[in-house]
């Protein structure tokens, strides 16, 4: 037994198990031995602080960084990044990266048979606001293929990955679109046991934040582990 | 607030094989400095023995830790006296200097911070600080360690594990490494396979499994 306080485990059925057969991936890649208990220390209560300095101009406009448009329909994606308490996460480092509206990525693995787009490199980073917000403009991702199964599709989503108050906060997701059909047939959306909790996965279109003749919008929030004021303390 | 109003946190989703498009710029990025630096090589594994060419890691070292909210929280800005003294490492700071700035306001790149991918043949090698003894809740020492997440195509959720060095002494006194059972312990330490070079093996699944932990 260990006699100091533990990291908490994630609220049964919100989060993944490793060994998910479904996603045929994991069934080499996940542990067999238990997982052990981490004290919490001075190196699970820090994490690492990024700033300004990490994000260029066109960061948070994967629509304006090369000569032309890229094709796809312009979205707007945005949300707020919050601890466990609802505090926003102040300047969170948010990274982003997704297939062209065609469905391929603009990498040397993606053998999709769907045209690259010389206009969109996929990729984005920004940090939250001082209210936790953040928002940066894109192009609709398609759908892809892939060899999970037969007529395997993925739905349509953006892969995001975030720091938060402590190296524990640290959370790489992928967020939706609503009503995608793919969505119940996809086993990695459906790794998450709790409806509740892979629903939110979904962003939600924002009609208000839609751009008049230019661009729609989704919004998604995103909650990240432990809290800005007392990392990791206070098991539930 | 309470626990009841505690919102839950989002759920996990994997990091995909097409991870380096929006991650590579933080990958081997950070600034080397020469003295006081590791280097620790080795390979990822699956259950199949198969190199995974597809992982990311991502270190963090604790002795260039700098409490990321305590601007908001009024926690104090972590300063070498509230550490325990570097036993190894030729780049000790003296008692009472402040520690390095979190985030360097040039590049915006944050101190103990490390992410590599591996290669082809899963193998993947970082350069960082060696890392110091930090304080156990009770008050002991723990050995010099870094926390290591593992992502990769198929781990829908990271993997958290440790890092020791084999030959820092405190390792057979340190608290957590006591907890884990002994013939499981080894798979936390790398071996020196030179005055800072150290050799460091992550196997996913099967004999030899690494230990993670729990989050
Ligand atoms: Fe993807």
């Amino acid at each position: 037994m260990i006699d100091q306080p533990v990291v908490p485990a994630a609220i049964p059925g919100t989060q993944p198990e490793y060994h998910y057969p479904p996603y045929r991936s994991s069934v080499a890649r996940s542990p067999r031995q238990p997982l052990m208990l981490l004290p919490q220390t001075p190196t699970e209560s820090t994490g690492p602080v990024f700033g300004h300095g990490l994000i260029g101009p066109h960061d948070n406009d994967l629509t304006a960084q090369c000569d032309g448009e890229p094709l796809g329909e312009r979205i707007i994606v945005h949300g707020r990044v919050l601890d466990e308490d609802g505090r926003p996460v102040r300047g969170a480092l948010v990274e982003v990266w997704q297939a062209n509206a065609a469905g391929r990525y603009r990498h040397k693995v993606d053998q999709h048979q769907a045209p690259l787009d010389p206009n969109f490199s996929g990729a984005g980073r920004f940090l939250a606001d001082d209210a936790g917000h953040f928002a940066f403009k894109t192009i609709k991702p398609g759908a892809y293929p892939w060899g999970n199964h037969h007529n395997a599709w993925r739905p349509a989503h953006i892969h995001f990955s975030l720091f938060g108050a402590g190296i524990l906060s640290r959370l790489v997701t992928q967020m939706y679109f609503p009503g995608d059909p793919l969505l119940p047939l996809d086993p990695i959306f459906n790794c998450i046991p709790d409806e509740a909790a892979r629903n939110r996965l979904v962003s939600q279109f924002d009609l208000e934040r839609t751009e008049p003749n230019y661009a729609l919008a989704y919004k998604w929030d995103i909650v990240l582990r432990g809290s800005c004021d007392t990392p990791f303390e206070g098991a539930r | 607030m309470s626990a009841t109003t505690a919102l839950v946190p989002t759920g996990s989703q994997t990091v995909g094989p097409f991870f380096s498009i929006g991650l590579n710029h933080l990958i081997d990025r950070a600034p080397t400095r020469a003295a006081g630096s590791i280097t620790i090589q080795g390979q990822v594994f699956d259950g199949d023995g198969a190199g995974v060419p597809d992982a990311m890691l991502e270190f963090w070292s604790p002795a260039e830790a700098a409490w990321r909210c305590h601007e908001q929280s009024g926690h104090p800005q972590p300063t070498i006296e509230a550490r325990p003294q570097a036993t190894s490492g030729s780049d000790q700071a003296k008692s009472g200097e402040p520690l390095a700035e979190p985030t360097d306001p040039a590049t915006g790149y944050a101190a103990g911070f490390r992410r590599v991918a591996t290669d082809g043949d899963g193998k993947f090698r970082v350069t960082l600080l060696r890392p110091k003894p930090a304080a156990w809740p009770d008050g002991r020492l723990q050995a010099p360690h870094l926390l290591v997440l593992v992502f990769a195509r198929g781990l829908l959720r990271h993997l958290l594990t440790r890092v020791y060095c084999a030959d820092e002494e405190a390792i057979s006194s340190d608290p957590l490494l006591q907890k884990i059972p002994a013939e499981r312990r080894g798979t936390l330490v790398a071996q020196a396979q030179g005055p800072s070079a150290y050799g460091w093996n992550i196997i996913l699944q099967g004999q030899n499994e690494t230990v993670f932990f729990a989050w």
